[in-house]
């Protein structure tokens, strides 16, 4: 009631005394109340972003709490802490060779994904980003579809165009296949920060006598740096959360963990604490490097355009 | 910003060319290659002409894929973007807050699919999840494997919390880009909350609001690991969205023809979105 009156009163007086001639003493009554308004909506905004947050940590609070319980505890009882916690289910993953080999492989085609990605994107994005060319619209809007494009569609093609070329079961060829929406995403997030470096830096040293690959190394990359590392763990990201395409092309030597993970069923029936302590340890990666790329989040998952 | 003329530059896209091409452009044409053609087996094929096409677009079952699909996506949209949006603008702007908000709320978009899947599926079960003891606690019959209304719930819950932080943090970027002069000038006008968010706010917003809900409708568009690991496309096929039937039609079952044939109507689909996506976008770069 108080703040109501208070704002008709200073809309009065702003609109009987000219901005630049208002008295001081409106001035400060102004800024009191933006004050106490923000004040007031300190109080319970943090509400909002709380719940929210809750929301979000409490069905993974739910796994790592049943990662550290026995398989009997689980179906046996309920409880929001572990009664006994155990570290079996992660020995389990750990000397369990079928289990860690599954990590090994995940990360072994994730990380020449990543580096094939950024390799190839890098050259790419410098030319969307400096030069037109022949049909370089249709060719940026084409590279846009390939990172829309649906995993189902080319699943089955994928598996007949590795096998006839031998690749089937290996990490190359999960790699290669996941540079089909990586690469995209490389080059679209790149473009983005590239387009942020001022072409006179360009042109100033190419008046220096750089070479364009000397240019390119020495200068342009130490520039754009920060980019590369988002694009690099966009990259790693998405080869990392995706299944159906590393299940569809990997049998036995070059499984994903996310496959193993998708058959659980032994003979005694589902193994509960290891499936949750294998989900645990795949989201490590993303949760160790968040902090570093907190900034550019948005920006890496709209593909560089915010 | 100006850009020149130099036909050189394709020297730099073309190890990009190469690479997406080999792993687009051929296995596009295996697909191409079979929706047109026929098989009795030892791979002898011949020509069948459209009519995979026609069984297709004919079928039912497709048409409810779609559907399904089609509301699946709406549904999701109409509580991420404004649930987004709303949180975006009590979100801390400045001070300790900030990091910790970014950092947590980003958590889930860097969980692996099928670990959400999973996460979803032990959380919700009935006998051993923190949700479906409360809700059966509480009386309510929820059992996703069985229910279908309890299996859309959950599926469409389960993507609300993997990726409303998207629309959250991109409509958090688009806040922070208003400069403070806007708010006080509001201020000054005694211009109420409301317009604060429907003059200054929402029209800041409306770049990254429009690439979060194009982002939203494609990636659900496509959504295939979630539902897949929680649901398995059932109970029947309820939850069967557009790319879990054609992986059951073109793995599963090997129905090369009409597999073939859907993923080409699908990717056309697909085409037609990302073309409005890169209008919008384009558009918006050289207003820039």
């Amino acid at each position: 009631m108080n703040s109501q009156t208070n704002l008709s009163g200073a809309r009065v007086v702003h609109r009987s005394v000219s901005a630049s001639a208002r008295a001081p003493s409106a001035q400060n009554d102004a800024l009191a109340r933006k004050m106490r308004r923000r004040g007031q909506k300190a109080r319970f905004s943090w509400l909002v972003p709380t719940l929210y947050i809750v929301f979000l940590l409490l069905p993974i609070y739910w796994l790592v709490n049943m990662s550290f319980k026995t398989n009997a505890e689980i179906l046996g009882g309920f409880s929001l802490f572990p009664q006994n916690p155990t570290l079996r289910n992660y020995m389990v993953i750990f000397t369990d060779p079928s289990w860690y080999s599954g990590y090994i492989n995940s990360i072994i085609y994730v990380v020449l994904n990543t580096t094939i990605s950024v390799a190839v994107a890098l050259p790419a994005a410098y030319a969307f980003s400096r030069y037109r060319f022949l049909g370089d619209k249709h060719l940026f809007f084409w590279l846009l579809t390939n990172r829309m494009a649906p995993p189902a569609v080319f699943a089955l093609p994928f598996l007949q165009l590795y096998s006839s070329f031998g690749l089937i079961d290996t990490h190359i060829a999960v790699a290669l296949a996941h540079c089909l929406f990586n690469v995209p995403l490389a080059v679209w997030i790149l473009e983005g920060f590239m387009s942020g470096v001022p072409k006179e830096i360009d042109e100033t040293a190419y008046v220096d006598g750089y070479s364009f690959p000397r240019f390119f190394i020495k200068i342009f990359i130490p520039l754009i740096s920060s980019g590369i590392g988002v694009a690099a763990f966009f990259c790693f990201m998405f080869s990392w959360v995706e299944l159906l395409i590393a299940r569809t092309l990997t049998t036995t030597d070059a499984r994903p963990i996310a496959s193993v993970m998708t058959r659980t069923v032994s003979a005694s029936g589902l193994d509960w604490g290891v499936l949750a302590a294998a989900g645990v340890l795949t989201i490590i990666p993303g949760a160790l490097v968040i902090y570093f790329v907190r900034n550019y989040i948005a920006k890496g998952f709209a593909l560089g355009r915010v | 910003m100006d850009k020149t003329w130099n036909n050189k530059a394709w020297f730099l896209v073309l190890p990009v060319l190469l690479l997406v091409g080999f792993s687009a452009v051929i296995p596009l044409m295996t697909v191409v290659n079979y929706s047109v053609q026929d098989t009795f087996g030892n791979n002898v094929f011949f020509w069948a002409g459209l009519s995979w096409f026609e069984q297709v677009l004919n079928s039912s079952r497709f048409h409810d894929a779609l559907v399904r699909n089609l509301v699946f996506s709406l549904t999701i949209l109409a509580i991420e973007i404004p649930l987004g949006i709303f949180i975006a603008l009590n979100m801390p702007r400045k001070g300790w807050g900030v990091p910790v908000c970014l950092v947590l709320m980003a958590l889930p978009l860097l969980i692996p699919w099928n670990v959400v899947g999973t996460i979803w599926q032990v959380f919700g079960r009935v006998d051993i999840g923190l949700l479906g003891r409360t809700l059966a606690a509480m009386g309510i019959d929820y059992n996703y494997a069985t229910n279908p209304v309890a299996a859309w719930v959950t599926v469409v819950v389960m993507d609300v919390w993997h990726w409303t932080s998207l629309v959250v943090l991109l409509c958090y970027a688009g806040l922070v880009s208003i400069p403070d002069a806007y708010y006080q000038a509001a201020k000054i006008d005694g211009a109420s909350r409301w317009s604060v968010f429907r003059y200054i706010q929402l029209p800041k917003m409306h770049r990254v609001l429009l690439i979060a809900v194009l982002l939203r409708f494609m990636d659900s568009f496509m959504i295939y690991t979630e539902p897949f690991v929680v649901t398995g496309g059932g109970p029947g096929s309820t939850t069967t969205f557009l790319s879990i039937d054609l992986v059951k039609m073109a793995i599963g079952q090997f129905d090369l023809g009409p597999a073939a044939a859907m993923s080409i109507i699908y990717f056309l689909i697909i085409l037609l979105l990302s073309w409005i996506f890169y209008t919008v976008m384009t558009n918006y770069d050289a207003r820039r």
